[in-house]
């Protein structure tokens, strides 16, 4: 079960025709998706768009009603190539995952279903994990459309834009043969607002249906000769025709006077920013009519260079202005203009930012540098004087306020596997370590700082290969569960059994996709209605050929896991050494458990809850601890003791009582100030008894030596 | 005036309805319950009429990293109003910071201005990791914060908002709101804030009290800041104990409070900690210390020297041995203090397990310091006694048996000053003390530094060995800078360097400079 629950939400994809739908913006997609008559939906988790596999799953019995399919892919990979059904069969079909890694697993099914066109609409959501918040290497999927020649809608970032898109691409694709990429931003699939519901559309024709009736057509197939001919496809008819469609059905859109001197060229997705700066310059009313023509691409890929010739008639000056690089838009649009013999001053990267997140800030200046320069007249006159934006001197708080990283929860069962790690360096020397993708690579994050490259989803051995003819000291790999099913079984741990590598590998098997908000994989432990869980880890390893595997079935023991990497750093094993380290994601338990726990307090039967507690007079403030940890519930606290310099460490009510503070106080020998208390809710009639008998002998030795010596009562 | 050649149009000031956006970011760090507090928002400004857009970032910023959530709202009209999707500097109306140092970053970044920003922050610490990692006091100063925040902000409302909420079992979120809703700065009635709160439907009673609590202290207009600064030393309260110790301790006490009056304080402080650890008797050993001190010391230099003395030989006398540790987990007050700090509920009952791991050195430590001397010196003894005791040991203090094996244990520091440990602490702390006056003697200041220097000795086992390891680094490096003007402001360097980090890579790079410099000097007087 995922992290958020969407059960209650969903409800809303039942609304119809009449009904007003208020709610987040992947919900809105969902219900767009329904009301245009999709066929089959699917997609593999990543944010921003983790919560629309979570709408999804949450929805499969509204969905399996309609007759729609949905399927919880196992990569962008098997989410894209799922597309295929579009090809020959007259089904909408939509996909998501994250844009632009996912695209990266998912560009060969991409190209290939560009390549052999569809028959039914395709539309892949991409959630853009580009600028704050984002979780990956900053670039555009921009780029995908281009080399596949699929087209690319970036919407206005509002929930009527985004519905309407999902319509229009869906269209787009079937008027064109072409699969459609739908573009969203982080806050887009976040952004709330309303929008007017239609009713829900069974398909017209089902993947039953197709089973019923099955096609083949050689044409279709990416092979040569049929490649070139598909290639001349996609230049001589797909692209004419979704110019045409574009423009005919008005894709795009233009907004403010039809005559003025300049203009702005944006994409859809930067509508909303601009208009706020323009709004801040005087420009533009709240309702975002603006006195600068803005022409909206909600399609930036193709562009359609009559309807931007149009826009500028009669300007002298056009601003272009597109987020991220490199300028794809821009270079084209100045290829055409300079193409056309036009001489109209075409800006964007020279006032806007080339890298980065166009933030308000952003935004603001760069439009303001650019009337200043093409139409200073526009500016108010506060903007035009010289001096008009006085600040107060704030002092500095650079240096005062910490970064504040992402990092493992509290109780996390990840967080021992990396102290025992960081023991076992300590003991051995450093190693060679590769992270991977999952919350396992916030371990390359102080305190731990292991693991010192990211190559991929899966690819964690894989990017230790080049050591796998061993050496001095063995290599090391982490890769995660979600990893390890995405693509880490082939082309990780495959790859070094067949290279007979001498690393070894650690598997963080949390039971969930973790990373991205605990969706169920194939070694969930939890039943799950409608997918088949309850796969483990080892006997797909063991399948594919590794001899030397160790399973931990609590990584809270930390001499255990301590124990198991010094064996398999120094065994005599040819080949590779695969530790799996098993525990429940602390989130997810705790989310499962409490309420249980809860419930049976209430009821009066014996329930246990463990914490852990420092100690403050033992312990010395020297935070050893704390390095081998980050937990947030250890803390440190200012003791009123002016004997002490130092806080001392503090464990606060948050804590979960997972262990690894008394584990690590013991592997590595840090100091006695740790102590659990398990509380006991209920205890039977025997155990209250005995607990009273002892507290009282305990009570009495104590009050017996107090009364023989001077003690001073503490702070 | 500029020309007008090309202007189709006039400029126009801002659209007046431009003013009626209300622009609220909430700053937090992830697992605060930021999501339900926008949700609250969001519904009730519903409620009350207004067009509402919220955005948030749920990607890995929720893993305990800092994260920001973001809304715009207007009165409903005939037409939809445009909002953006993320704050922009100088033009936020109202800044929700869950948490002390994320309202340092928003004003950092811009979010907070005097034109037109209500800052509404909980004054509690979320520490980063960054600021507990360090083995010194790594804790960011929250006064700079506010310092910053009084001038940025046009209004200011902090007041700890965590405990007012853990008050009431509920989360921070829910006196957040209360807080908001207190503050006024936004145009709602409080029972509209309320019902966002029973639309919710979880946890509704004690969200309601924390949200109560946050209401009223925001209505007071509350700036609570932080306490802060060092501890000052109070005077000791009375012991308790026979009533024979309880007048030998009197006169203790008259012989500590006969001190200059600089120190006067932090003696009858450092007596208590050192007659707690062992006796009387050692009581007045720790003041004979500290009187030599005094002797040597300039009242001119307002007793510096013997103040420090006072803090830092009480710390070196009540060292941490495995006495001390068995005698502290198990007496009836420390009982009582865990029993507090987790409030098991009425009726439950509580098992307590403590964290041992003794290893050769510990054991050896409370021998007899002849025989342990002998044991410590041959290498196969030490292994076989780590093999007998060295591994890691869960006592249940609150089982008859694993307490009174602790109990034992503590009661056996009545030996304490015939053991190993004892014969190494006290040459250690006589050599450090003896350095100390040595140097007063020529540089009052590095005398009173290298007093200071004993704060570096902290920690068991490893720790406590590193921690040893860089005294005597920095006591090697303040040896080149004896006698030189800067020696004293240098040592503090050093102290200060070793800290920093674990590893002491800071003080290796301070130690390089100083021997740059002062190692010279030294060839230089060689020559």
């Amino acid at each position: 079960m995922a992290e958020r629950s969407f059960a209650k939400e969903v409800q809303k994809l039942k609304l119809g025709e009449g009904d007003t739908f208020t709610g987040e913006g992947i919900l809105a997609l969902t219900k767009a998706l329904l009301e245009a008559g999709v066929g089959y939906v699917g997609g593999y988790q990543g944010a921003p768009i983790s919560h629309l596999m979570d709408v999804l799953a949450d929805a499969e019995e509204i969905l399996t009603e309609l007759g729609v399919r949905y399927e919880a892919n196992a990569s962008e990979a098997a989410a894209a190539a799922m597309l295929a059904a579009s090809v020959h069969y007259p089904i909408r079909g939509a996909v998501t995952f994250k844009g632009p890694v996912g695209i990266n697993v998912a560009s060969d099914a991409l190209a290939n279903l560009s390549s052999s066109g569809v028959t039914g609409g395709a539309l892949v959501i991409i959630g853009e994990d580009y600028g704050e918040g984002s979780s990956i290497m900053q670039e555009r999927s921009h780029a995908f459309a281009m080399k596949s020649q699929m087209w690319l809608i970036d919407p206005r970032p509002n929930l009527p834009s985004i519905v309407q898109s999902v319509h229009q691409g869906f269209e787009l694709s079937e008027a064109t043969n072409t699969p459609v990429m739908l573009m969203v931003r982080i806050r887009s699939c976040h952004v709330t607002g309303s929008f007017e519901a239609k009713d829900n559309k069974r398909p017209p024709f089902t993947v039953k249906d197709a089973l019923a009736n099955p096609r083949s057509d050689y044409a279709r197939v990416v092979l040569p000769p049929m490649s070139y001919l598909q290639e001349h496809d996609k230049i001589n008819n797909r692209w004419p025709a979704a110019l045409a469609y574009i423009r005919e059905h008005r894709l795009n859109e233009v907004f403010g006077p039809s005559e003025a001197p300049v203009g702005i060229v944006l994409q859809g997705g930067m509508y909303n920013g601009v208009i706020r700066a323009l709004q801040r310059l005087g420009l533009a009313d709240i309702h975002g009519d603006t006195e600068i023509p803005l022409y909206v691409l909600n399609v930036t890929y193709p562009l359609v260079p009559d309807e931007f010739f149009e826009f500028c008639e009669g300007k002298s000056a056009v601003l272009v202005v597109e987020e991220g690089q490199p300028e794809f838009i821009e270079q084209a649009f100045g290829s055409a203009l300079y193409k056309t013999g036009r001489t109209i001053a075409l800006y964007g990267k020279d006032v806007l930012p080339m890298a980065g997140e166009y933030t308000g800030q952003v935004m603001l200046d760069g439009i303001e540098a650019f009337l200043r320069k093409a139409a200073p007249d526009l500016l108010p006159a506060r903007l035009r004087a010289p001096n008009s934006d006085q600040k107060p001197a704030l002092p500095d708080l650079s240096k005062t306020v910490p970064m504040r990283p992402p990092g493992f929860c509290t109780g996390c069962p990840e967080r021992p596997i990396f102290a025992a790690i960081k023991l076992t360096e300590m003991e051995r020397g450093k190693h060679q370590i590769a992270g991977d993708i999952g919350c396992h690579l916030f371990a390359s994050l102080p305190p731990f700082e292991i693991g010192g490259s990211t190559m991929g989803y899966g690819l964690g051995p894989a990017s230790n290969a080049a050591f796998d003819g061993g050496g001095d000291r063995r290599s090391i790999s982490i890769l995660g569960d979600g990893g390890f099913w995405h693509n880490g079984l082939s082309s990780s741990i495959g790859n070094a059994v067949y290279n007979k590598s001498d690393g070894v590998i650690v598997i963080i098997d949390n039971f969930y996709s973790a990373a991205t908000g605990g969706q169920d994989i194939l070694s969930s432990r939890a039943d799950n209605a409608s997918k088949a869980t309850g796969h483990p880890i080892a006997d797909a390893v063991k399948g594919v050929g590794v001899k030397w595997v160790r399973q931990l079935d609590r990584t809270y023991d930390v001499p255990k896991m301590r124990e198991i990497l010094n064996e398999a750093l120094t065994t005599d094993h040819v080949g590779p050494k695969v530790i799996i380290a098993s525990s429940e994601c602390m989130l997810n338990k705790q989310r499962r458990e409490k309420p249980l726990a809860a419930k049976a307090i209430k009821e009066g039967r014996r329930v246990e809850k463990p914490r852990f507690g420092v100690d403050e007079d033992i312990c010395t403030g020297d935070h050893a601890c704390i390095r081998l940890s980050g937990c947030p519930s250890l803390s440190l606290k200012k003791l009123d003791d002016p004997l002490r310099d130092d806080p001392v460490a503090s464990i606060d009510q948050s804590c979960v009582g997972c262990g690894n503070c008394g584990e690590v106080a013991d592997a590595a020998v840090l100091c006695p100030s740790f102590y659990r208390a398990d509380v006991v809710h209920n205890p039977g009639w025997a155990e209250r008894s005995f607990g009273a008998l002892t507290t009282r002998i305990i009570t009495w030795l104590q009050t017996r030596r107090s009364s023989g010596r001077l003690e001073f009562a503490r702070t | 005036m500029a020309s007008m050649t090309h202007s189709a149009f006039t400029p126009k000031p801002q659209d007046p309805a431009l003013e009626q956006i209300i622009k609220l970011a909430v700053m937090a760090v992830g697992g605060q319950g930021g999501g339900v507090l926008t949700n609250w928002i969001e519904d009730c400004a519903r409620a009350n009429g207004y067009a509402v857009q919220a955005t948030s970032v749920a990607g890995v910023a929720q893993r305990t990293g800092a994260t920001i959530y973001y809304m715009e709202m207007a009165p409903i009209g005939d037409r939809a109003p445009v909002f953006a999707l993320l704050p922009a500097a100088g033009d936020v109306d109202i800044l929700v910071a869950a948490e002390m140092m994320e309202a340092g970053r928003a004003i950092m970044r811009g979010f907070v201005t005097p034109d037109r920003t209500t800052l509404i922050a909980s004054s509690h610490r979320a520490l980063a990791v960054s600021e507990k990692t360090v083995p010194g006091d790594g804790i960011a100063d929250s006064e700079e914060v506010i310092a910053a925040a009084e001038v940025a902000a046009r209004r200011f409302i902090a007041f700890d908002m965590e405990k007012i909420a853990v008050d009431a079992g509920s989360m921070i979120s829910a006196s957040l709101f209360g807080a908001l809703a207190g503050s006024g700065a936004l145009p709602f009635d409080r029972a509209s804030f309320e019902a966002a709160i029973k639309g919710s439907g979880r946890g509704v009673e004690a969200s309601l009290r924390a949200f109560s609590a946050g209401f009223e202290a925001a209505a007071r207009g509350t700036v609570e800041t932080p306490k802060s600064g060092r501890a000052k030393p109070s005077a000791p309260g009375a012991p308790s104990g026979p009533k024979a110790l309880i007048e030998q301790w009197a006169t203790l006490e008259a012989r500590a409070s006969a001190l200059p009056a600089p120190v006067r304080d932090m003696a009858l402080t450092g007596l208590r900690a050192v007659v707690d650890f062992q006796d009387l008797d050692y009581g007045r050993e720790y003041l004979d210390r500290v009187e030599t001190v005094l002797a040597s010391d300039d009242p001119a230099r307002n007793q510096e020297l013997t103040l420090e003395a006072a803090k830092y030989i009480a710390k070196a006398m009540a060292y941490d041995d495995v006495f001390r540790v068995a005698d502290l987990k198990t007496r009836g007050s420390r009982f009582a203090r865990v029993r507090g700090e987790i409030a098991p509920a009425k009726g439950a009952q509580m098992k307590l397990t403590e964290f041992m791991h003794p290893r050769a050195e510990e054991i050896v430590g409370m021998m007899p310091a002849r025989l342990g001397r002998r044991l410590s010196a041959s290498a196969r003894a030490m292994r076989l006694i780590d093999r007998l005791f060295n591994k890691g040991r869960r006592l249940r203090t609150d089982r008859l048996l694993p307490f009174a094996q602790l109990y034992v244990l503590g009661g056996l520091r009545r030996f304490r000053r015939g053991t190993l440990r004892h014969a190494l602490e006290m040459e250690h702390l006589e050599g450090w003390l003896a350095q100390a006056l040595a140097y007063r003697r020529i540089d009052y200041a590095l005398g009173v530094e290298t007093l200071r220097n004993r704060r570096l000795v902290k920690g068991y086992s490893d720790t406590h060995a590193r921690g040893l390891s860089k005294f005597d680094r920095v006591m090697d490096g303040v040896a080149l800078l004896a006698g030189r003007d800067d020696a004293a402001h240098w040592c503090k360097l050093l102290r200060e360097a070793a800290l920093a980090d674990e590893k002491g890579n800071q003080l290796e790079g301070a130690l390089k400079t100083v021997r740059s410099f002062a190692g010279q000097a030294e060839t230089a007087l060689a020559n």
